[in-house]
C-alpha cells in the first residue's frame, strides 16, 4: 500500500510540475495572452520564417495548428467548440462550410493587396464572388513517373496507365474523387460526373487498373515516390514538384483528356474572435514579397500574379506547374456533388479497393 | 549439454525479439542524426534537428501536454479501474456481472475514430469546451477498461481464504483492502497503469477528435505535419523521449532494488 | 466483500461506465439509423449485409485472427523466458518502452526498412537471396501488427505466468511429465486466464486497424476499421460509419459471451 501510496504522491508531483513548465512556457510566448490570432492550416503549408515576420510587423502573437485534411479540419469548425481566425479549405470543402454557413464575409476594402492576385484564379464556381475566401495556393492532379522506368510511355494520355508493362508499378492518391475523377477523365467523361452508368464504366475500367497497382497511400506516397518503390504515381502538383526536388529523376504531367485544378484559399470561419487580425494576415500573405517567399519555401504554384513576377524564371517559367490558360481551361474544379452522391463515390471507391488483383 | 544449449536457444530467442522490437527505433535514431533531411540516404552527421526541437518552443509545449495527459490519465483512470474491478469480482449474480464486464469491454473493441466521434458528440451536448479538460476526460474514459482487464485476473486468483483469515484476525474492511488485497494484485495495479499511459501516450484518433483551442498532443502534431514529409527534428525528438525514458526506467528499477532488497530477502 | 463497500467502489465505476460507455453506445446506435443526408432509415443496415461489407468483415476477421495467433506464438514464450531472467521488471519494462513512440513514426521507419531500397532488401541481396517485394504485402502488415500488439499479449501472460506457483510444475516434473507435457497439462492451463485477457486486447483492435492497413498494407488490406474512418472522416456518412460500429460491439459481446464464463461459474460455485 505504502508503495502505491509512494508512486501515486510521485506522479502527481511530475505532472504538477510538467503543467507548471507548460503555463510558463505558455505565458513567455505570449500564447496565452490578448491580441492572439489562430490560424488553421494543412501542415508544413507556410513559410514558418513569415510567421515571425508578420507577428514583428502587427505585434499579434500567432497560435498556429495544422490539420491534415479538409473533412477532419470541418468537424472540428462545424462542431463550434474551437476559435480558428483564418483556416485554409480546399475549394470542394469551401463549398460545404458555404453550404452549411460556417464562415464570415470577407472584408475587400480592407484586403489592398487582393489586386495581385491573377483574375484566371478569382470568380470560380465555389465563390463567385470570392465573398468568402481569397486564393492561397492551387495546383492540378496529375501523374508523377520516372521516364527511366517506364520506356516509352509518356502520360499524355490517362490510358497509358492501364499498360501492361506497368504491372504492380503506380501509386495511388487515398482520394476517391482523385481516383474515380481520372476513371471518368479517361473515359472522356466529366470529373463531377453523376451519372450513374458514367460511373459504373469508370470503375469498370479502374478494376482493370487493379493488376497495376502497387498501392493506394495517402501522404507518405511523396517519400515512397522519391525513393522509387514504383514508377509512377497518380499526385497533386505540389506534392510533385516536392518529390522532384528531392529525385531529379522524376517528372509530371498533366494528361490532355482533362483533370482536376484545385485551390486552397484562406477563410475566415464563424468563430472566429479576431476578425480584424485575421484580415491583417490574409492581407499580409496577399503582399506580393510575401507570397513570393512562401511559393519557393512550400513549393506549390502561387495564384499571386506579382508574385509570380519575383519568381525565379525557373519556376515561373515551368509549364508543369505554372500551365498556360489554355491547358487549365481543360481542368476542372471539383463541384459539390452533395452528400448522397459523394458517399456514393466513397462506396465505388471502397468497392475499388477490395477489387483482388 | 542440454541444459547449455536450452539456455543458449531461449536467450537468442529473447535477443532476437528485442532486436526486431527496438530495430525501428533504432532506424530513427540513426536518420535522427541525417543531414540529408530525409529518411532515405544518410548524407552526413549533424545535430541539426537537435537544435530546431529545443527551438520550436510550440512544440516542446505539445511534447510536455502529452506528458501530463499520459500520466494524469493513466493514474486516474487506474484508481477507477481498481476500484472497478474490485465491484465487478465481488459481484455475485452472474447476469449484471457478465453485462458490466461487456460494457466495459465495449470501448476496447471500439475504433478510436468511433470513440472520437461519440465523445465529440457528447462534449458538445454537455457543452464542454474542447481543450484540455476534454483530452484529459477521453484519455481516462478509454484507459479505464484496460486496467480492469489487467487487475481482474489478479483478483480472480486471489484466493478468498485470504480475505477470510484476515477478517478472522481482526482486520476492518479498509484494513483488508490495503494489508491484504492490493498488496496482492500490486503487479496487476502496475501492468494497467503502464498499459493506460502506453494507450495515452500512442493515441491519436480520438485525442484528435476531442482537441482543440491551442491545445494539441504529440501524436496529432506528428499526424499533421507528415502531410508535408516528417521531419527529421521528430524523429530528434523521439530520440530524446526515448533515451529519456530509458533513463528514468533504469534509473528507476534501480532505485527500487536498492530499497527493497532487506525487505525482499526478509519475506522470503 | 460487505454489500457497502462493494457499493463504494461501484459508484464511481458504473458513474463512467454510464457516461462514457452507455452514452456513446446509444448515440452510435442512434446516429446508425440515420442516413448521410440526415434521414431516419435502415438503409445502412441493409448496406452492411452486401457483399462490399460481408467480405470486408470476414477479411478482417480473417488478419485479426492471424495477427492474434502470431502475438500469441511470440507473446508466449517471451513472457515464460522473462519470468526466469534477472531483473524482470526491467526486461518487461524495455519490452513496452517501444510501444510509446509515436505509431506514425514507427510505422514510417518500417517503410524505411522494408522498401524496395530498404535495409532489409539491403541484407536479403547481401545474403543472396535477392531484392524481394516486402511492404504492401500481406506479409509486412501481419509482421507490423503483431509488432505493435506484442507488449499488449505479453504483459497479461506474464502476470498469468508469475502469479503461478512454481511448485506445481516441479510436482508435474517429478511425476515424469516431459517439459511439453508440464507445459500442455500444467502451465497453459494455469495460465488461460492471461492468454484470453491478452487475446481479447488484441484481436479485437486487430479487427479495426486503420493506419497499418494504409501505410504498410497500401490499402491492399481493408478492414472494418478502415471503412468506419473513412465513412466518418472523409463522407462524412456518420450513419454508415455508426452502423459498422454497432456490429463490432456486437461481436464483441459474442466473443465474450463464447470465450466465456462458464467455466469461472463452475470455480465460483466450488468456493461457495
Amino acid at each position: 500500500m505504502k508503495g502505491l501510496v509512494r508512486a501515486f504522491i510521485a506522479i502527481i508531483v511530475v505532472s504538477a510540475g510538467l503543467m507548471y513548465l507548460t503555463a510558463y512556457l505558455n505565458s513567455s510566448e505570449g500564447y496565452s495572452g490578448g491580441n492572439t490570432l489562430t490560424i488553421y492550416n494543412w501542415g508544413d503549408y507556410i513559410d514558418p520564417e513569415l510567421i515571425s515576420q508578420f507577428e514583428e510587423e502587427t505585434g499579434i502573437k500567432v497560435i498556429y495548428q495544422t490539420f491534415d485534411s479538409n473533412e477532419a479540419m470541418m468537424t472540428k469548425i462545424a462542431q463550434g467548440g474551437t476559435t480558428y481566425d483564418v483556416a485554409v479549405p480546399s475549394e470542394y470543402a469551401i463549398s460545404k462550410m458555404l453550404e452549411e454557413d460556417l464562415l464570415l464575409e470577407i472584408d475587400h476594402s480592407k484586403l489592398p493587396n487582393l489586386e495581385h492576385i491573377d483574375p484566371r484564379f478569382m470568380h470560380l464556381s465555389f465563390d463567385p464572388d470570392n465573398a468568402y475566401s481569397i486564393p492561397y495556393f492551387w495546383g492540378t492532379v496529375g501523374v508523377l513517373f520516372n521516364p527511366d522506368a517506364v520506356g516509352d510511355l509518356t502520360f499524355d494520355s490517362w490510358d497509358d496507365l492501364w499498360d501492361e508493362s506497368l504491372r504492380n508499378d503506380i501509386l495511388l492518391l487515398d482520394g476517391a474523387r482523385e481516383v474515380i475523377g481520372m476513371g471518368l477523365n479517361s473515359l472522356g467523361y466529366s470529373l463531377n460526373d453523376t451519372d450513374e452508368g458514367h460511373l459504373q464504366e469508370a470503375k469498370a475500367k479502374l478494376d482493370k487498373l487493379t493488376p497495376n497497382v502497387k498501392a493506394i497511400v495517402g501522404d507518405e506516397i511523396k517519400m515512397l515516390l522519391a525513393n522509387e518503390e514504383a514508377a509512377v504515381g497518380l499526385v497533386w502538383s505540389g506534392d510533385a514538384s516536392e518529390i522532384m526536388g528531392e529525385n531529379e529523376k522524376l517528372d509530371y504531367i498533366v494528361p490532355s483528356e482533362g483533370s482536376n485544378l484545385w485551390f486552397d484559399n484562406m477563410v475566415i470561419p464563424k468563430t472566429a474572435k479576431n476578425i480584424e487580425g485575421a484580415h491583417q494576415f490574409i492581407n499580409f500573405m496577399l503582399d506580393p514579397e510575401v507570397a513570393a517567399v512562401n511559393a519557393e519555401y512550400v513549393g506549390y504554384s502561387t495564384p499571386n500574379a506579382s508574385a509570380l513576377e519575383l519568381l525565379d524564371e525557373e519556376i515561373s517559367g515551368d509549364e508543369r506547374f505554372y500551365p498556360d490558360e489554355e491547358l487549365t481551361s481543360r481542368l476542372e474544379v471539383y463541384e459539390n456533388l452533395g452528400r448522397r452522391m459523394l458517399s456514393h463515390y466513397n462506396e465505388l471507391f471502397l468497392e475499388f479497393k477490395m477489387h483482388k488483383k | 549439454m542440454p541444459r547449455r544449449s536450452k539456455w543458449k536457444l531461449s536467450n537468442l530467442y529473447l535477443i532476437a525479439v528485442f532486436v526486431i522490437l527496438y530495430a525501428p527505433i533504432f532506424y530513427l535514431m540513426y536518420y535522427s542524426f541525417n543531414s540529408g533531411g530525409s529518411m532515405h540516404e544518410f548524407e552526413g552527421f549533424t545535430l541539426e534537428w537537435y537544435q530546431e526541437v529545443f527551438a520550436d518552443t510550440r512544440l516542446l509545449i505539445i511534447v510536455l501536454n502529452t506528458f501530463v495527459i499520459a500520466l494524469l490519465s493513466a493514474l486516474i483512470s487506474t484508481i477507477l479501474g481498481v476500484l472497478g474491478a474490485l465491484a465487478i469480482h465481488g459481484m455475485r449474480r452472474m447476469r449484471p456481472k457478465q453485462t458490466l464486464l461487456t460494457l466495459n469491454n465495449v470501448l476496447i473493441v471500439s475504433p478510436d475514430v468511433v470513440i472520437g466521434a461519440s465523445f465529440l458528440i457528447l462534449f458538445t451536448i454537455v457543452g464542454i469546451k474542447l481543450g484540455f479538460v476534454s483530452v484529459l476526460m477521453s484519455h481516462i474514459a478509454f484507459s479505464v477498461p484496460i486496467v480492469v482487464i489487467m487487475v481482474l485476473p489478479k483478483l480472480q486468483e486471489m484466493s478468498s481464504t485470504l480475505i477470510d483469515a484476515a477478517r478472522d484476525l481482526g482486520a476492518s474492511s479498509w484494513q483488508v483492502l490495503t494489508k491484504v488485497v492490493l498488496p496482492f494484485i500490486k503487479p496487476g495495479i502496475f501492468a494497467g497503469f503502464f498499459m493506460a499511459l502506453t494507450y495515452s501516450l500512442d493515441d491519436f484518433a480520438v485525442t484528435f477528435f476531442v482537441t482543440g483551442n491551442g491545445f494539441s498532443t504529440l501524436s496529432v502534431e506528428i499526424y499533421s505535419r507528415a502531410r508535408q514529409g516528417v521531419s527529421l527534428s521528430i524523429n530528434a525528438l523521439s530520440t530524446l523521449i526515448f533515451l529519456f525514458t530509458i533513463v528514468l526506467v533504469i534509473g528507476y528499477y534501480f532505485i527500487n532494488r536498492r530499497n527493497s532488497k532487506p525487505v525482499a530477502k526478509e519475506g522470503r | 466483500m460487505t454489500n457497502r463497500s462493494r457499493t463504494v467502489y461501484l459508484i464511481p465505476y458504473v458513474a463512467w461506465i454510464v457516461l462514457f460507455v452507455v452514452a456513446p453506445i446509444l448515440l452510435i446506435g442512434y446516429y446508425s439509423f440515420f442516413d448521410v443526408e440526415g434521414n431516419f432509415t435502415l438503409a445502412n443496415y441493409e448496406k452492411f449485409f452486401t457483399s462490399v461489407y460481408l467480405r470486408m468483415t470476414l477479411s478482417s476477421f480473417w488478419y485479426a485472427f492471424l495477427i492474434t495467433a502470431f502475438s500469441l506464438l511470440v507473446a508466449y514464450p517471451t513472457a515464460y523466458l522473462l519470468t526466469k531472467a534477472k531483473h524482470k521488471q526491467l526486461w518487461l519494462l524495455l519490452i513496452i518502452l517501444p510501444s510509446w513512440i509515436n505509431l506514425l513514426l514507427k510505422a514510417y521507419a518500417f517503410i524505411g526498412l522494408f522498401g524496395t531500397y530498404g535495409f532489409v532488401n539491403a541484407v536479403l541481396e547481401a545474403i543472396g537471396i535477392g531484392n524481394k517485394q516486402i511492404l504492401f504485402t500481406d506479409f509486412s502488415f501481419v509482421f507490423v501488427s503483431v509488432y505493435i500488439f506484442i507488449p499488449f499479449m505479453i504483459l497479461p501472460i506474464y502476470n498469468a505466468l508469475e502469479e503461478m506457483n512454481p511448485s506445481l510444475v516441479l510436482a508435474a516434473r517429478d511425476l515424469g511429465a516431459s517439459a511439453w507435457t508440464t507445459f500442455r497439462r500444467v502451465i497453459f492451463p494455469l495460465t488461460i486466464g492471461g492468454v484470453k485477457a491478452g487475446c481479447m486486447a488484441v484481436f479485437i483492435p486487430a479487427l479495426s486497424l486503420f493506419m497499418i492497413t494504409r501505410l504498410i498494407a497500401g490499402n491492399r488490406v481493408i478492414t472494418l476499421g478502415t471503412a468506419i474512418e473513412q465513412h466518418f472522416l472523409v463522407t462524412q456518412d456518420w450513419g454508415m460509419g455508426a452502423t459498422i460500429a454497432v456490429f463490432l460491439v456486437i461481436i464483441m459481446a459474442i466473443m465474450m459471451l463464447l470465450t466465456g464464463n462458464r467455466k469461472r461459474g463452475l470455480i465460483d460455485a466450488q468456493k461457495k
